[in-house]
């Protein structure tokens, strides 16, 4: 067969896949096609970070898996890389989704947002392929700027990290004008003001500096004051339209919590960037501040939660798409969880002397990603696919409702298994490589190789395989939910009577 | 404000306190920012010039501060040469740009951050694993270029593959190290036991 050939059969399986899931673009509006875009991809890096994750987590088992071949440090490296990009495509996908509503206008320059979406996608394949294909290089700076800075979660090359700048500047443009042109509101406000957070932080990380103390601390600016604040903020907002628009509640209530959650956020969150400056050189004062600033930290929290469960009770949980609802409660309990409780069990310097660089981190680090990102971009998949299966009903007692309710309890319980076992070998770690044998290289083998760790790892890998196998599900799920289903949600939510009718103009009152 | 919207509960109170509470943080962390960075210049207190590679470096603990520090003593050279401050920072320059380019931190932890498949590097300089101060040098070299032959699994059956470093890349990741065990972690990692600590 040759290439031709090749590419008329993809080509022909593509349109039968196509044919296959019966979705009809023209059910979604410009703005809201580019949405699914972010979505699609952001699925398929899901898919690729539990692979890679899986890859190594075989190797804590089998350290001689693939080694050589594809090493631990090159598929640790593609899984928390494709982690941190499929929830910067979920975002970008979310809040193209809901810009025309909020500001009741067509997006202004969907022509320079296509093509942001088809740039960074093509950038982050190239990524990709030379991690995995030229892996490393030589220690100079072509190697920075052309395969990979081998900075842990911005590793990607001096290159790329300009095209991404180039792409959020075109994205933070489409919002900005979209919003002139139509309505300015609250959430809007915060909206705005997060994105210039956002793109402005991630040049704080494009530097190379030899003195590793300062590059640290500029490091961490990138990655705490995202996914410590900016992102826990863009969250808020999400949560704040998604809350209006599934549960029909009052927009001057969302708008004031959000406001609260935007001060408790920040307030806790900016210098809780502390916590990450206590053992990297830095000033003894940032032991105080981290530790004062940290501990704080998941008061915003509960009150998300309580702001999530609270409208969801007062409406009766009554709603017209039942999967979505149930993962943003999933956001709620999994963001103060894994962010909160998860962060705050080891953020203060008396214990994080023992506990830093353990899998302590690695515990929280899961738990906390997929509570507070995950979760809430799978709610949204489910709000974008029964949009564009054309509003139809979508509730917990349809005909393979099954399959997202095992999605859903595969996926969390998988998770919170691994943040468990990944928690018991972070104790032993702290314990014996930390206390006991205080740090050298041969406690951390000791460490390694006890039998609690050892086990610990195993039990990693099963729930890792599960939480792989919800994510399959889900994806099947996220294809087939909806399918052949009649029924409007509009029509069957107004007869039982539920406080919102649609996800646009009829939620009116929110106004 | 009325009985019906108290303050408490009001929109525009809570966007102020928001825009207020944000500002405030950030220009707090602007201001330490400044200071932590002019406290931790290379040749500071806190983190040594790059030609503390020609002195013996320790960390002990000091029992006032109740904590490990470094300590920088009498002159100890390293591959047999007194390296000006120019030399030693492009040698380290080179180390810390190999350990970049070779992606260290996906297996090792630097000053605790990184991933966990590996030992910290933090005072891997000072690890009672390279046996002696004589011997030290030389098996470090050794392997970091032949990292195979050379494993240090310590039981583990962990190797690290060959990353194809150069005997000048190589001398520089030592540099590297060497320097990098000289900062002043606040007191991490707690109870390490050096090297020199284990020949006394």
């Amino acid at each position: 067969m040759n290439a031709k050939e090749l590419c008329g059969v993809a080509n022909a399986k593509l349109d039968a896949f196509v044919t296959w899931t019966a979705l009809d673009r023209s059910n979604l509006s410009d703005g809201r096609k580019l949405a699914v875009n972010y979505f699609i991809v952001a699925v398929i890096l899901f898919f690729a970070q539990l692979l890679f994750g899986m890859i190594a987590a075989t190797q804590f088992i089998f350290p001689n898996f693939l080694y050589g071949f594809l090493d631990f440090s090159v598929n640790r490296m593609v899984h928390i890389n494709a982690m941190v990009v499929w929830m910067l495509y979920g975002f970008i996908g979310c809040t193209y989704w809901l810009l025309e509503d909020e500001s009741q206008t067509e997006i202004v320059g969907l022509k320079f947002g296509k093509l942001a979406f088809w740039v960074l996608t093509i950038a982050v394949a190239i990524v990709v392929l030379v991690y995995l294909f030229i892996q490393i290089g030589a220690g100079n700076d072509t190697t920075l700027w052309l395969i990979n800075e081998g900075r842990e979660y911005i590793e990607a090359p001096r290159w790329a990290d300009i095209g991404i700048v180039a792409v959020v500047l075109t994205f933070f443009y489409n919002v900005v004008a979209t919003f002139s042109k139509g309505k300015w509101s609250g959430i809007a406000g915060v909206l705005t003001l997060d994105l210039v957070a956002l793109a402005g932080l991630y040049l704080a990380g494009m530097f190379y500096m030899t003195n590793i103390t300062h590059e640290q601390f500029w490091w961490w600016w990138v990655i705490h004051l995202w996914v410590e604040a900016t992102w826990e903020v863009l969250v808020g907002v999400i949560m704040a339209w998604s809350l209006m628009k599934l549960l029909g509640v009052r927009r001057k209530i969302v708008t004031t919590w959000l406001y609260i959650e935007v001060a408790l956020m920040f307030g806790s969150g900016i210098l809780g960037l502390g916590h990450h400056y206590f053992w990297i050189g830095t000033p003894e004062y940032w032991l105080t501040i981290g530790g004062f600033f940290s501990a704080l930290e998941p008061i915003p929290l509960v009150a998300m939660v309580v702001h999530a469960v609270y409208d969801s009770g007062s409406h009766a949980f009554k709603n017209g798409n039942h999967p979505a609802l149930a993962w943003v409660i999933a956001h709620a309990f999994g963001n103060f969880f894994g962010a909160g409780v998860w962060g705050f069990m080891h953020t203060l310097p008396q214990i994080n002397l023992y506990t830093h660089g353990t899998q302590w981190s690695a515990s929280h680090g899961h738990l906390a990603f997929f509570g507070a990102y995950a979760t809430i971009n799978i709610a949204f998949f489910y709000l974008a696919i029964q949009h564009w299966r054309g509003d139809v009903w979508m509730s917990g007692n349809a005909q393979n409702a099954w399959r997202w309710k095992w999605a859903l309890g595969l996926l969390n319980v998988g998770v919170v298994g691994m943040t468990i076992a990944l928690l018991i070998a972070g104790y032993e770690q702290s314990f014996i490589e930390r206390a006991v044998e205080g740090s050298t290289w041969s406690g951390y083998f000791t460490a390694q190789n006890h039998p609690s760790f050892q086990s610990a790892m195993v039990w990693r890998w099963f729930f890792g395989l599960m939480t792989f196998a919800g994510l399959i599900l889900l994806i099947w799920d996220l294809l087939t939910i909806g399918k052949g289903e009649t029924r409007k949600m509009a029509i069957v939510v107004a007869e039982r009577g539920a406080g919102c009718v649609s996800f646009l103009s009829e939620c009116d009152h929110t106004h | 404000m009325n009985e019906e919207n108290p303050l408490w509960a009001s929109e525009s109170f809570w966007k102020k306190v928001a825009i207020w509470v944000t500002a405030g943080s950030f220009l707090i962390l602007v201001v330490l920012t400044f200071d932590s960075l002019s406290q931790t210049e290379v040749g500071g207190k806190r983190v040594q010039a790059y030609s503390v590679i020609n002195k013996k470096i320790d960390y002990v603990y000091k029992e006032d501060l109740h904590k490990f520090m470094p300590v920088i003593g009498e002159t100890e050279l390293l591959f047999g040469k007194e390296f000006t401050e120019e030399e030693a920072e492009k040698l380290v320059t080179l180390g810390k740009k190999t350990t970049q380019a070779k992606n260290c931190m996906n297996c090792h932890t630097l000053l605790g951050n990184g991933a966990y498949f590996a030992p910290d590097l933090t005072k891997a300089w000072l690890d009672k694993g390279w046996l002696s101060k004589e011997l030290r040098e030389d098996l470090m070299i050794k392997f970091l270029l032949d990292p195979e032959n050379n494993a240090r699994t310590f039981g583990s059956n962990r190797k690290m593959p060959n990353l194809h470093i150069t005997p000048e890349e190589a001398k520089g990741v030592v540099a590297f190290l060497k320097w990098m065990s000289s900062i002043d972690t606040n007191g991490f990692p707690y109870n390490f036991k050096t090297i020199y600590a284990t020949e006394e």
